[in-house]
């Protein structure tokens, strides 16, 4: 049976009388590039900051590693989380930061960190504040990954890199999980890299999840409609419809369904990418389609609202 | 700890779980991967990522820039160079296995055992001469690239239809394993 590296149930935050997130059942299985994709508030630091331990639900649990709970020491020395900023101390150099979280975990490799700075060409006794923006991510990350964790957490890790650091980046994230077998969890609203990136989906909106599932399957299992516009309130009353476009004559419906299931007739099926869908369901907060969780309170496999 | 789906190996790699940190995560480390091709990506052909790198095992297949025995890029090489996901990697070489263009050796890597080129290199680059000289004579007379595809492609239905079943399939692009030899 393979585990899951992270697993919420009921799950839920609470900033005042405000919910950053709510009601989150998800089941993130292991051996995966997870994204956690959303708008801005949408809930996914929250959520990232909850599986780490760095702060505490309001509401519902939530385990990584196979039911450690979150912010455990167990849990604690398997999961690593890169947050937003690439937080490090600017005045330090790389070694002194390397010897500073050597000391403060309890296992870290430092051969292997050394050796990666200097694959990176980051040197040792530079402070942190004048690497540049590239090199400071890869700093935090090689902080993380010295730890030798299962789980690797980075919140928008890319955001603020430039298009080479980005694809630098990435790639060592990816080499990491290709050579040792980290599972990856990251946030990150750029749509256009997940799709190389990515092979597990988690859509969050206004604090709840909103899909979730293997990339694979859930571009198997949608499909966009083109047709008569007039035609298009008939399909949509029958079919799983997702977000729908019109113009005068044409209409577009991205729908939930099968490619067995024939397209109505005098209508065209077309596979959808991985950032249509996304934006997509984006913009039809109202629309979701959940696998049940893990350890279910209800079984239904997918459920789709209008 | 054993994970399932955790840990990505090179395919028919043999299992082990030492040297961590000799082979670490290697960032910066382009090509040199001991195989005589690269793979590369078209974000904007719309074509499936692992598809991709299918398509690019066959194309230098065909044009024999890989024949038997040789080395495909180590799983970890591709995703160090083109920054994808390693499951991407192994899905397209599940492929190929599967479709009986390469196998995995343990400890090794992913060979190739069977090729698509049907005609040896000096051939090729006799058919290649005779066809550049076609494509002058289509220039001379005015015809365009699109016009030279579009009557390139005509003529070779045209062909094929004549020729009968046997020889379109193996000249299908794309066509899985008929013209394996």
């Amino acid at each position: 049976m393979s585990m899951n590296v992270i697993e919420a149930d009921g799950l839920g935050k609470r900033y005042g009388g405000t919910w950053a997130l709510r009601d989150c059942s998800l089941a993130v299985p292991a051996g995966h590039v997870a994204a956690l994709v959303g708008p801005n508030g949408a809930g996914k630091t929250t959520l990232l900051n909850l599986a780490a331990g760095l702060a505490a639900p309001s509401a519902g649990g939530v385990t990584v590693l196979d039911g450690r709970p979150a912010g455990s020491v167990a849990a604690l020395d398997g999961i690593a989380f890169v947050a937003q900023d690439t937080p490090l101390y600017k005045n330090l150099p790389a070694r002194d930061m390397l010897h500073l979280t050597r000391n403060l975990n309890r296992r870290f490799d430092q051969q292997y960190a050394e050796i990666r700075l200097g694959e990176l060409g980051i040197p040792l006794k530079r402070k942190a504040g004048k690497l540049s923006g590239g090199q400071q991510a890869q700093l935090a990350l090689t902080l993380a990954l010295a730890r030798r964790p299962r789980l690797l957490v980075p919140d928008e890790p890319v955001a603020m890199l430039d298009p080479v650091a980005r694809h630098d980046f990435m790639a060592s994230v990816l080499t990491a999980m290709a050579a040792d077998g980290v599972s990856v969890v990251l946030s990150s609203h750029v749509l256009a890299e997940l799709e190389r990136v990515a092979d597990y989906l988690i859509l969050l909106s206004r604090g709840r999840v909103q899909l979730a599932g293997e990339v694979d399957d859930l571009l198997a299992s949608h499909r966009m409609l083109t047709g008569p516009a007039a035609e298009a309130d008939q399909y949509a009353e029958r079919l799983s419809v997702v977000h729908a476009r019109r113009g005068q004559a044409q209409a577009h419906l991205l729908v939930r369904t099968t490619s067995d299931d024939p397209a109505p007739p005098g209508w065209e099926a077309h596979p959808v990418g991985l950032e249509e869908l996304a934006l997509a369901y984006l913009r039809e907060p109202g629309a979701a389609a959940l696998p049940g969780p893990a350890r279910g309170r209800n079984n239904q496999q997918t459920e789709v609202t209008k | 700890m054993n994970i399932d789906k955790g840990t990505i190996r090179e395919p028919g790699a043999a299992a082990s779980g030492s040297g961590d940190s000799e082979n670490g995560p290697q960032p910066g480390r382009k090509g040199g991967s001991g195989s005589p091709i690269e793979f590369r990506l078209d974000a904007a052909s719309g074509v499936p990522t692992y598809l991709q790198l299918v398509h690019q095992v066959e194309h230098a297949l065909r044009l024999g820039y890989l024949t038997l025995g040789d080395q495909l890029p180590k799983v970890r090489d591709v995703v160090a160079a083109l920054a994808i996901n390693p499951n991407t990697v192994l899905k397209a070489y599940k492929e190929l296995e599967t479709k009986g263009l390469t196998a995995g050796r343990p400890g090794q890597g992913t060979f190739i055992q069977a090729t698509l080129s049907q005609v040896a290199l000096p051939e090729l680059a006799g058919l290649r001469k005779a066809l550049l000289g076609w494509l002058a004579a289509a220039d001379a007379a005015g015809l365009d690239q699109d016009g030279m595809v579009a009557l390139f492609t005509s003529a070779l239905q045209d062909f094929l239809n004549r020729r009968g079943g046997s020889a379109a399939r193996r000249g299908t692009a794309g066509g899985g394993t008929e013209g394996v030899a």
